[in-house]
């Protein structure tokens, strides 16, 4: 097995297995703090299909802000001094017949049957400045229009949970 | 060697836990959380299209960080959703807030 082999399985499992963690713990700090596993394995993925700005945006984004948010939520939705921290589960067998027939209808129908025109997969040059030329050049308008989609969830969510006055 | 396939059931896995989170858990933070991994499952997709291409180019990368960009706004909204819920009902759990209005 090479060494590439290697790296990748340790970060496959790192995953997925603290995905399933995620998924399957009792405990909602549980779910949280697996699920800072899973980002920095995506992260590590990232690193390995060559994407070094999208695993550094990885890391800053979900671990640093979206990860510092759930948390928040997690915190903020129940008193932290009691035993409450507990996710209760229900429809258990309907969505894992779900989900298992999910995964089984993307690998073995979609993805094994499917003829995927690869190449070579031999690009590993920094993608920063590709990318942000990109955004600049022919990304121009879906870029200001994401940067005002921002905007607008920064002040909705302010306002959502604003305590009205007359309330 | 490592292929297309092996990043691509890493993503299938990544993406049925997340709609199994996503399905089965009466918190709405966990919910959240179910849903955030489906964004990361189609991320590894995108980025894993733009690199095994025929003509390997940047266009899933670009399309990437605008799923993360998404998912930045959509967790922002969500959890004030879930506060005003947690606010008005006293109770995180999804399947207690079935009024139309409060």
């Amino acid at each position: 097995m090479s060494a590439e082999a290697v790296v990748f399985y340790l970060f496959a499992v790192i995953t997925v297995g603290s995905a399933i963690v995620v998924t399957f713990a009792r405990s909602l700090i549980y779910s949280a703090f697996a699920l800072l596993f899973t980002f920095f394995g995506v992260a590590a993925l990232y690193v390995m299909l060559g994407a070094d700005f999208l695993a550094a945006t990885q890391l800053l984004v979900y671990v640093g802000g979206i990860l510092v948010l759930l948390l928040f939520g997690v915190m903020l939705t129940h008193k932290l001094y009691d035993l409450e921290l507990r996710s209760e589960v229900h429809q258990f067998v309907p969505g894992l017949v779900a989900s298992a027939g999910v995964f089984g209808v993307l690998t073995v129908h979609v993805l094994y049957k499917a003829r995927w025109a690869v190449g070579s997969g031999k690009v590993l040059a920094p993608t920063t400045s590709g990318i942000g030329a990109e955004f600049m050049g022919r990304f121009l308008l879906p870029f200001e229009a994401a940067s005002i989609l921002l905007l607008v969830a920064l002040i909705g969510a302010a306002m959502i949970v604003r305590r009205r006055k007359d309330a | 060697m490592i292929t297309i396939h092996h990043y691509l059931t890493v993503s299938a896995a990544l993406f049925a836990l997340g709609t199994m989170g996503a399905l089965t858990r009466r918190n709405a933070v966990n919910v959240l959380m179910g849903v955030e991994l489906i964004l990361n499952s189609a991320n590894i997709n995108l980025v894993a299209f733009s690199r095994f291409a025929s003509r390997p180019n940047l266009d899933g990368q670009l399309f990437a960080v605008f799923v993360i960009v998404i998912a930045a706004a959509e967790v922002a909204v969500a959890l004030a959703i879930v506060l005003t819920l947690y606010r008005l009902k006293r109770t995180p759990n999804l399947d207690e807030a079935k009024a139309l209005r409060g």
